[in-house]
């Protein structure tokens, strides 16, 4: 137990420190960045080794104290809400707020007061799942930010440095997410899924220009929609049942807690950025590079799966869970959809997550144990891949000075580790043998068995998935022969660690998914469902082996036509025998011209306008068909 | 009648593997021979030999290799790996979705390498192979999809097995399929990214930059491809191995009339006709057997 509430508070003390560090002390704030990494790295590698075995295992952390600064915290919150947003002149988040907490704190002092709770804390294989993405990756992210934040001001002389701030944010969104793994009294649930609400809109408003200002209101407005909703949820669960705990939830009756893992899921929903609360997502790419990534990958969204996972089993085979099932594949197909016609690339990385996510609500809707598997899967394979290709588009855009796909031509050439880095990413997120893919299409067999409708939006989404992503790759690839500046000087040595640190773990994960699959996600799936799917030996060995040999063919390959192969003769690209030299070519008028060729995005089929719109119009829809059938 | 049947079922599944990685070049490059032989008839030519495919291809291993930049070829040999694998996945009787991911996989390399030459020609190739995978991979992924719901398995090798017609609780499917198998036949309307007439637009398409031995690989690569593509019809009508046999074939007949008979799409109507013919065929009879399951 000391473990967990450690992994919770250690980093707030990192914040702290990270705070109250001068921004002139680099070196130093450095080494506490590693520290911190590989203390709660190894602690939740602990966590692995400790509590592989034991289950679910509940903790009472009774102690009046924490409830008071829960207290403390969450009215500071909702006060400096409400400062904040008048101070920008924005009064939508003051009503949310003010309803929020007449809410919540009426709760607190009438019904709420004598709530008996027994297990604060609990353990389980999902917590754990949970504890090592953040662990990891949260904090390899976060390490990444301090080199970048650095060259960051340097690039942008006219942002205030709030670097300490900056860091303080960051790891105390590590602490909220570490304690909302493991708590098992909801109430702690939702006090440290509003601390994320509360820091994911500073996050995002960082730059503190017209735009930022706006995505971070944009977000504080939808997480505090969702979190109204989590807050009705909470006083309709009291209110029917008298539990406040995870695992007595678990077991209630149908239909008192319905209602409440309705209002729970639709909190979900919104912080997985599922349609129609898709553009606080989209929206946060004004943020830094490491916020995104963090967002994307280990934090929030994935506190918004979390939710909707935990909440998935009560509301099995229910019309509200159907809804949800539909939403999730409607949102994987349209998102698809969206990221053909974009050629923003850190957009395209933002509709990819959010189509990933809706796959795995999808499954949280289907929730059979095939379902359940898959969604562990993804929530893994995507935690790992994502952050590489933000952190890739992201060394792109401070050092080619462009996230557009369009002006990513040659990077192979350019920087070959950086695309080498981000062909790892991309491979990762919709090729086989890699993970994302397996995950994928085990939710076909799970969608298959609850409703073939979703095979649809498997086909259709995943044809648009790999179209978007593959010609994103062939753009990287493209090679010129001739002399290309080599721009691989201009990435610091720190970046290129932070990445090839990530193309390795995305590697590793992809090899070792035989191993993921039995040793983290099979025991969660046996201990909701009582059993777990069991891919054949076969197909196993197939997919590692395809993995295996790709390992050994591409470096083997890229050496032999690189530095022994020899019989061959070059000759000019074929210009129909205008060429002039490689790139240019005598056109009409005897007119020198430059071959430049373009992606194609199809944005008359495809465009954001209109698809966005039906998107929002159907989850909209959807929503309020989940709220119809539980309520009446 | 069942003799089929029993030499399938006698051979261990890397026995199978392997009698598809021997047989398929000299079935696919007989089909090709067909293919050329017929076309030319229907145009009023006397048309090459049967055999003129084979003596292609090993006249192409001889010529020199020339390229425009020497990792072009690389992708192409991954590109045969793959699709070979995929074949002999299916053949073997493995997961039927394992032969979508490798095909999937193949197609991707290929792409890359029409991308990693800089030409023009070739780059618009790409991007309209690329239009083509995104044309065909729904109708790919339902008829696993089908397969699943018709038999309960995604088995290739129980899949074949099965008893009961299966073109009859699949002809939306198998309508759907013989629709994109026209594009992966590479064959007119949908030769978009390359053609094997001398006449397109873009020169050679996606492959303008390949000759000599990487040409003939992709060749080969194409030969494979079409045996499992072919193996695929032959699932529908299992029941009666030499029922299947005859309209597999006859299938393929039936693509070659089609190549001689359309002019070429534009690749708008090409993506946008293969999405609304899979919607309306594959979609529906997927979802009629949701309704009477």
């Amino acid at each position: 137990m000391n473990a967990l509430i450690f992994l919770t508070v250690f980093p707030l003390c990192v914040a702290v420190l990270a705070a109250l560090l001068p921004v002139g002390l680099h070196a130093l704030r450095k080494t506490i960045g590693i520290i911190a990494a590989v203390v709660m790295s190894a602690l939740s590698v602990y966590l692995l080794i400790a509590y592989h075995d034991a289950g679910p295992l509940y903790f009472t952390f009774d102690s009046p104290m924490v409830d008071w600064c829960m207290f403390g915290v969450e009215l500071f919150i909702a006060v400096f809400v409400v400062v904040f947003s008048i101070r920008h002149k924005r009064y939508l988040p003051v009503v949310l707020v003010v309803v929020q907490s007449v809410i919540m704190f009426g709760f607190d002092f009438t019904s709420g007061r004598g709530i008996q709770v027994e297990h604060n804390l609990f353990i389980d294989m999902f917590s754990i799942i949970m504890a090592l993405i953040i662990g990891i990756i949260g904090n390899a992210i976060c390490l990444y930010g301090i080199g970048y934040m650095a060259e960051y001001h340097e690039h942008y002389p006219e942002i205030k440095d709030r670097r300490r701030y900056f860091f303080f944010m960051m790891y105390a969104f590590l602490g909220a997410m570490f304690g909302l793994v493991f708590s098992n009294n909801i109430k702690w649930f939702y006090f440290f899924w509003e601390i994320t609400t509360i820091l994911s809109p500073l996050l995002i408003g960082y730059r503190n220009d017209e735009e930022s200002i706006k995505s971070m209101f944009r977000t504080l407005n939808m997480n505090l929609i969702g979190g109204l909703g989590f807050a009705v949820g909470i006083v309709t669960l009291y209110s029917g049942s008298h539990v406040m705990e995870l695992d007595k939830m678990m077991q209630l009756d149908k239909a008192l807690v319905l209602i409440p893992a309705v209002c729970i899921v639709f909190a979900g929903l919104e912080k997985s950025a599922q349609f129609p609360f898709s553009s606080w997502l989209t929206g946060a790419m004004v943020a830094p590079t490491p916020v995104s990534a963090l967002l994307h990958s280990s934090t929030m969204v994935k506190a918004g799966v979390y939710a909707i996972l935990r909440m998935s089993p009560m509301m099995k085979d229910t019309a509200a869970a159907n809804m949800l099932m539909y939403m999730g594949g409607m949102t994987f197909l349209v998102t698809a959809l969206i990221a053909i016609s974009q050629s923003n690339g850190k957009k395209v990385l933002a509709y990819s997550t959010i189509g990933n996510l809706g796959l795995i609500v999808a499954c949280a809707g289907v929730s059979s144990p095939a379902a359940l598997w898959s969604a562990l899967l993804l929530i893994i394979f995507h935690a790992v891949s994502k952050p590489l290709l933000f952190l890739c588009v992201g060394v792109c855009e401070y050092k080619l000075n462009s996230r557009d796909i369009e002006d990513m031509d040659y990077l192979i050439m350019r920087v070959p580790k950086l695309a080498a880095a981000m062909m790892v990413g991309m491979a990762g997120m919709f090729l086989a043998p890699f993970g994302m893919i397996v995950g994928k299409f085990a939710t076909l067999k799970a969608f298959l068995d609850q409703s073939p409708l979703m095979a649809m939006s498997i086909a259709y989404g995943s044809a648009a998935t790999v179209f978007f992503w593959s010609k994103w790759m062939g753009k990287i690839m493209t090679i010129k022969y001739g002399v290309t500046k080599l721009m691989e000087h201009l990435i610091s040595g720190w970046e290129k660690f932070v990445l090839a640190v990530f193309a390795a773990a995305t590697l590793l994960v992809c090899l070792a998914f035989p191993l993921v699959s039995s040793r983290l996600v099979d025991p969660y799936v046996q201990s909701v469902f009582g059993t777990y799917p069991v891919p054949s030996t076969f197909t196993l060995s197939v997919i590692f082996g395809m993995l295996a040999s790709l390992f050994i063919i591409l470096p083997l390959g890229l050496y032999y036509y690189g530095h022994s192969s020899k019989e061959y003769k070059r000759v000019g690209t074929y210009f129909g025998g205008a060429n002039i030299d490689e790139l240019s070519f005598r056109g009409p008028m005897d007119r020198q011209l430059t071959a430049e060729t373009r992606n194609y995005y199809m944005s008359k089929y495809f465009g954001e306008g209109v698809l966005f719109n039906i998107g929002v119009f159907i989850s909209l829809t959807l929503i309020l068909i989940m709220f119809g059938v539980v309520i009446l | 009648m069942n003799t089929l049947i029993e030499i399938y079922q006698s051979m261990s599944i890397f026995e199978r593997m392997l009698a598809y990685v021997i047989l398929a070049p000299f079935i696919g490059g007989l089909l090709a021979g067909i293919d050329r032989k017929l076309t030319a008839r229907l145009q009023g030519r006397v048309g090459p030999p049967i055999r003129q495919s084979f003596f292609d291809v090993l006249k192409l291993f001889q010529k020199e290799s020339v390229v425009v930049n020497k990792f072009q070829n690389f992708p192409i040999i991954l590109f045969f790996i793959f699709t070979v694998l995929a074949g002999a996945l299916f053949f073997g009787g493995a997961n039927f979705l394992l032969t979508v991911f490798s095909l999937t996989l193949s197609g991707v390399f290929f792409v890359l390498s029409g991308f990693s030459v800089s030409s023009p020609y070739s780059h618009v190739g790409a991007e309209r192979e690329i239009i083509q995978t995104a044309s065909y991979e729904p109708m790919i992924i339902l008829l696993a999809a089908g397969f699943y719901l018709a038999t309960g398995t995604f088995n290739v090798g129980e899949i074949a097995l099965y008893k009961k017609p299966l073109i009859l609780a699949l002809p939306g499917i198998f309508a759907g399929y013989l629709f994109i198998l026209t594009i992966k036949f590479r064959k007119s309307p949908f030769d978009l990214s390359m053609s094997h007439e001398a006449h397109q637009e873009l020169v050679r398409g996606l492959t303008t930059e390949f000759s000599g031995p990487a040409l003939a690989l992709i060749e080969i690569t194409h030969w494979y491809e079409n045996v499992l593509l072919l193996g695929i019809i032959y699932l529908f009508f299992a029941f009666n191995p030499w029922l299947a046999l005859a309209v597999t074939f006859g299938s393929y007949l039936f693509e070659i009339f089609i190549d001689n008979n359309y002019a070429r799409f534009k690749w708008q109507l090409t993506f946008m006709s293969s999405w609304v013919f899979t919607a309306a065929v594959a979609v529906s009879n997927v979802i009629v057997f949701g309704l009477i399951r």
